[in-house]
């Protein structure tokens, strides 16, 4: 039987019926269209699947998106304000840390989520809030990179 | 695939109790499903009923108090943990194993009573609290009762738990003066699993500095949790040295029972125990005489 949830994903409300078992990350993808985030592993491992619930990076894989009723949920459709990019996107296409691009949604939201909660982390931090995440391409320091001009301040947020 | 199954989410404990006694058997709890969902995924576990307990928000807390210690919510976060201002100051190895427990995302989701309860031996969590000789308390409809977390675990992803069970809340006594603690895991790839995981606590005599009590206790070198006893046994009563903790990380390996996986064998998971117990004893006997 369906359930009702209610949530919200990039500032737009949602309300929606689920099978219990459907995973968040469908939700996204299949019930919303909100195909950025990726399916890897389905196990937990690779990250590329990470959304921001709440404020937090979280592995939409593997939680039942009927645990996400009543969150605010930011996906990477929902970095970037109309046509101006996030800080954290141009940041990555300057640095060339998109690469393949498969990992990148779920990087971006790691590393939003992590500056938003330190705003000036040291090297060793930026490497620590994307341990969770897996690029396939090995393109780690393009990533760390580019977070770091981030952090530098090189790159504005668009009003 | 996941199965089909009929889905809850109680708000309050009370309710979460009472759904439980209705479905008897035919239940699973969920929390934060880190574990269970990828067992699930697998059809190792098909539940008729799936409770799911992440929104009760009375179990999710962190209370320290100089005179009760620590208590914690099962639904409390392993990253609340980690960034606890009193957990870092007053109980600094659990914020140390939480932040390489797992990935920082389920490290958000994840609740330290669903680790506890998955009964995973290579679980991070446990060891430590047993190091702690923490407590925990299960509710049920009849009642509440508590032990020690050392007794919770009976095997493989076997706990106490009864039907009808949840676990509440973790109890940490105050750590005794003169005492050092410490953790960690052996892994090759950062924030995974432990392929083996040793925890030691070790509490100095105040005047004469020899070890008046010790606990080791190791992840994932038997079916569950287990204090190395008999390495325990060797050090307590003793001046702490080098040799000594060699002999002590070389008995400690003979009273495991490690599995052969793919992570390592079982004669690798031995020598690991023997090293690690040496170094983390040492670890922990430094920040005795330093506490």
């Amino acid at each position: 039987m369906r359930k009702e949830l209610k949530f919200t994903v990039n500032g737009q409300p949602y309300e929606l019926y689920v099978k219990p078992k459907t995973l968040l990350v469908d939700v996204l993808r299949n019930e919303l269209g909100l195909t950025g985030t990726k399916k890897g592993c389905e196990s937990s491992s690779c990250g590329v699947c990470t959304i921001i619930l709440n404020g937090m990076a979280v592995k939409s894989c593997s939680i039942l998106a009927l645990q996400a009723e009543g969150a605010e949920i930011t996906t990477v459709e929902g970095l970037a304000k109309g046509d101006q990019l996030h800080p954290l996107q141009k940041a990555f296409l300057d640095y060339g840390a998109y690469q393949c691009g498969f990992c990148t949604p779920g990087m971006l939201a790691s590393a939003k989520a992590f500056l938003d909660e330190n705003p000036k982390p040291t090297e060793e931090e930026i490497k620590e809030a994307i341990d969770g995440n897996v690029c396939r391409c090995t393109g780690y320091n393009s990533i760390i990179r580019a977070m770091t001009a981030v952090v530098n301040g090189d790159y504005k947020e668009a009003k | 695939m996941i199965n089909d199954f009929e889905y809850d989410a109680p708000k309050t404990l009370k309710e979460a109790l009472s759904l439980l006694d209705k479905y008897r058997e035919d239940y699973k709890i969920i929390a934060g499903g880190q574990s269970l969902l990828i067992m699930m995924r697998q059809g190792l576990i098909k539940p008729e009923h799936l409770i799911d307990i992440k929104g009760i928000s009375e179990l999710n807390y962190v209370k320290f108090d100089s005179n009760k210690g620590l208590r914690m919510g099962a639904l409390t976060t392993h990253s609340t943990l980690e960034k606890s201002p009193v957990i870092k100051k007053s109980f600094g190895v659990i914020a140390e194993m939480e932040k390489r427990l797992a990935s920082i995302q389920t490290r958000n989701w994840g609740s330290i009573g669903g680790n506890l309860c998955h009964g995973d031996p290579a679980g991070d969590l446990a060891p430590v609290l047993i190091a702690l000789n923490a407590t925990l308390t299960v509710a049920s409809i009849h009642g509440e009762r508590n032990m020690l977390v050392e007794g919770f675990f009976l095997d493989y992803f076997e706990t106490a738990l009864e039907y009808g069970d949840l676990l509440t809340e973790i109890q940490v006594p105050t750590i005794p003066s003169n005492t050092g603690t410490a953790y960690t895991k052996f892994n090759v790839i950062e924030s995974d699993m432990a392929t083996v995981g040793v925890g030691v606590s070790i509490t100095l005599a105040p005047k004469e500095g020899h070890c008046k009590d010790v606990r080791i206790v190791l992840a994932n070198a038997a079916p569950k949790p287990m204090r190395a006893k008999q390495a325990e046994e060797l050090l307590r009563g003793k001046k702490i040295t080098d040799p000594l903790l060699k002999e002590a990380g070389e008995i400690a390996s003979t009273e495991t029972e490690p599995i052969s996986d793919i992570h390592a064998s079982a004669e690798y998971r031995k020598e690991l125990v023997k090293v690690l117990v040496k170094q983390l004893s040492k670890e922990a006997h430094l920040r005795a005489k330093q506490a």
